[in-house]
């Protein structure tokens, strides 16, 4: 049995495991415990599912979302990056916008909402402005912290080799931030899912968060479920896709400060 | 030529507390010489030596080269770090390490460039390692690319900062001997920062000595060891021993001084 054993603690068999275990006992205990319409069954949920990703449903709400998610959230990438390594290099230009971005950031984003619903409408255009401004700031905050440690070693490195203020940029102090660019850059990217889905919430006619919400709201519980579900499943493959990809990027990272 | 780098009255003090590292140093040094540049911890040696490379400004006197002012880095002269885990770029490949320090300077084919600098990582004996990554490699072998780095520029001059302080000891008497190597196959002229008197001794023609703090020029002594050395017989030559022992003397002498100073307040 030591094989078993072994399958079972040493891999990730024991949490998939448990996963199953639970929507068995949720099963089970909707079938002969609970009986409510707020508790459905899990095969009816997935029927639900299955049926509006047949009819393309969940696809075009799922697109919407993703749609306005990737634009704010790559929006908040240019600028972050871009004001993060000018803060990061230039004194002067930390020292103007510090005291302002720490003044902004401890805003909560969906507190944005009312005042864009007044100056951007409530349109597609306020929810990706919303998505912006709340993802901006781990993105503008992890690449200037990131640039300002950069080691005075390697500035020398490139000033020694005659390199030019843009191939010091390019060279050196991109690369370096790197790391914790990404880090900033994978934080905005679960709150933009979260403000993504918020908006959808306040007002809007697609999106998971409309269908979420709307499904509750004409008691349509099973699919309200499957919409959660939908939405789970979506930020898992994000995050590992992500993952995946900073990885990569910062494999010399990694493998030289010895984290795996 | 004796003047071809020379340091005249160089002075530095540090604003925050308006204490001088260093004042008054004055030494020039040779087209194609070796020397070594000694002192006790804390007497701005390292300092000396970024100014000298045009990466610090001295709060007075001049550093001149062939005459000229330095004022910034110049491309004839290469600095080697001591910490290279840190002046190798641990983002890129030893060869892209190597080649950053001449792409932007040359205007020849990449191919031609990834040439030169694969002659010179063969020249510092990691030919094979072109395509590695610094952390994949020992730390003599990076500290061996950043040399690489600096020679595919063609320098005239190297200034090296403690460069073989983080290595262990088999490693440092490799390095020194590929030093010793390139530098009289290459002419190069080389000025080398070491607080190890038997380093210093060891590589250069001569060795010049700082105070302790706020330091001037103690000694400036030659070396008159033959070339190419030996690291058992030169370590164990008389005239070695005797000029140990004398520079050994000197920097004790110098350390002992600046203790019965009436104490400064912690800097």
């Amino acid at each position: 049995m030591s094989w078993l054993k072994g399958i079972l603690w040493e891999s990730r068999l024991s949490g998939v495991l448990l996963i199953a275990l639970l929507l068995a006992f949720w099963q089970l205990s909707a079938m002969y415990l609970v009986h409510s319409p707020t508790w459905p069954t899990v095969t009816r949920i997935f029927e639900a599912w299955f049926e509006n990703v047949a009819d393309g449903t969940l696809m075009t709400h799922l697109i919407a979302t993703l749609w306005r998610q990737m634009l704010g959230f790559g929006l908040a990438v240019v600028l972050g990056i871009a004001l993060g390594l000018a803060m990061g290099y230039y004194k002067a230009l930390y020292n103007l916008f510090e005291p302002l971005v720490e003044t902004l950031r401890p805003i909560p984003g969906p507190a944005y909402l009312p005042l864009l619903v007044l100056f951007v409408g409530i349109g597609s255009e306020m929810k990706v402005v919303l998505i912006l401004v709340a993802s901006l700031f781990p993105i503008l905050l992890n690449t200037y912290s990131g640039v300002r440690s950069i080691d005075r070693v390697q500035f020398d490195t490139a000033r020694t080799l005659g390199l030019t203020t843009m191939q010091t940029f390019r060279e050196l102090v991109l690369p370096a931030a790197s790391p914790q660019i990404l880090t900033g850059m994978r934080i905005s990217l679960a709150i933009s899912l979260i403000l993504a889905i918020l908006g959808e919430m306040i007002v809007s006619n697609d999106g998971l968060g409309y269908f979420v919400l709307l499904s509750q709201r004409t008691f349509k519980v099973p699919e309200m479920y499957a919409g959660i579900f939908t939405l789970a499943l979506f930020g898992y493959v994000l995050n590992r896709v992500f993952v995946r990809i900073e990885a990569k990027l910062v494999r010399w990272h990694h493998e030289s400060s010895g984290v795996i | 030529m004796t003047d071809y780098l020379l340091v005249d009255r160089l002075e530095k003090r540090f604003s925050s507390h308006g204490r001088a590292a260093f004042k008054d140093v004055s030494f020039s040094i040779g087209q194609g010489e070796f020397v070594a540049l000694i002192g006790p911890s804390g007497c701005g040696k390292s300092t000396l030596l970024h100014i000298m490379a045009g990466l610090s400004q001295p709060t007075a006197g001049t550093v001149r080269l062939a005459g000229e002012p330095i004022e910034k880095p110049r491309p004839e002269m290469m600095f080697v770090f001591q910490q290279y885990t840190k002046s190798i770029f641990p983002w890129k490949t030893v060869l892209d390490n190597v080649l950053l320090g001449v792409k932007y300077r040359s205007k020849a084919a990449r191919d031609v460039l990834e040439k030169i600098c694969r002659d010179h990582l063969e020249l510092v004996g990691l030919g094979r390692y072109g395509d590695y990554f610094p952390y994949q490699l020992s730390g003599g072998m990076q500290q061996r690319v950043a040399i690489a780095r600096a020679l595919a520029r063609r320098p005239q001059i190297l200034l090296m900062d403690e460069p073989f302080s983080a290595l262990d000891a088999m490693m440092r008497v490799e390095l020194q001997d590929l030093l010793l190597k390139l530098w009289s196959e290459l002419k190069l002229t080389v000025l080398f920062v070491t607080h190890d008197l038997d380093e210093a001794l060891y590589l250069a023609q001569r060795v010049i000595m700082l105070s302790a703090s706020p330091a001037s020029v103690a000694e400036d002594v030659r070396v008159p060891l033959p070339y190419p050395r030996r690291q058992i017989e030169t370590r164990s030559d008389p005239v070695y021993l005797q000029l140990r022992e004398r520079l050994y003397r000197s920097m004790v002498t110098q350390v002992m001084a600046s203790r019965t100073d009436v104490p400064e307040t912690a800097a």
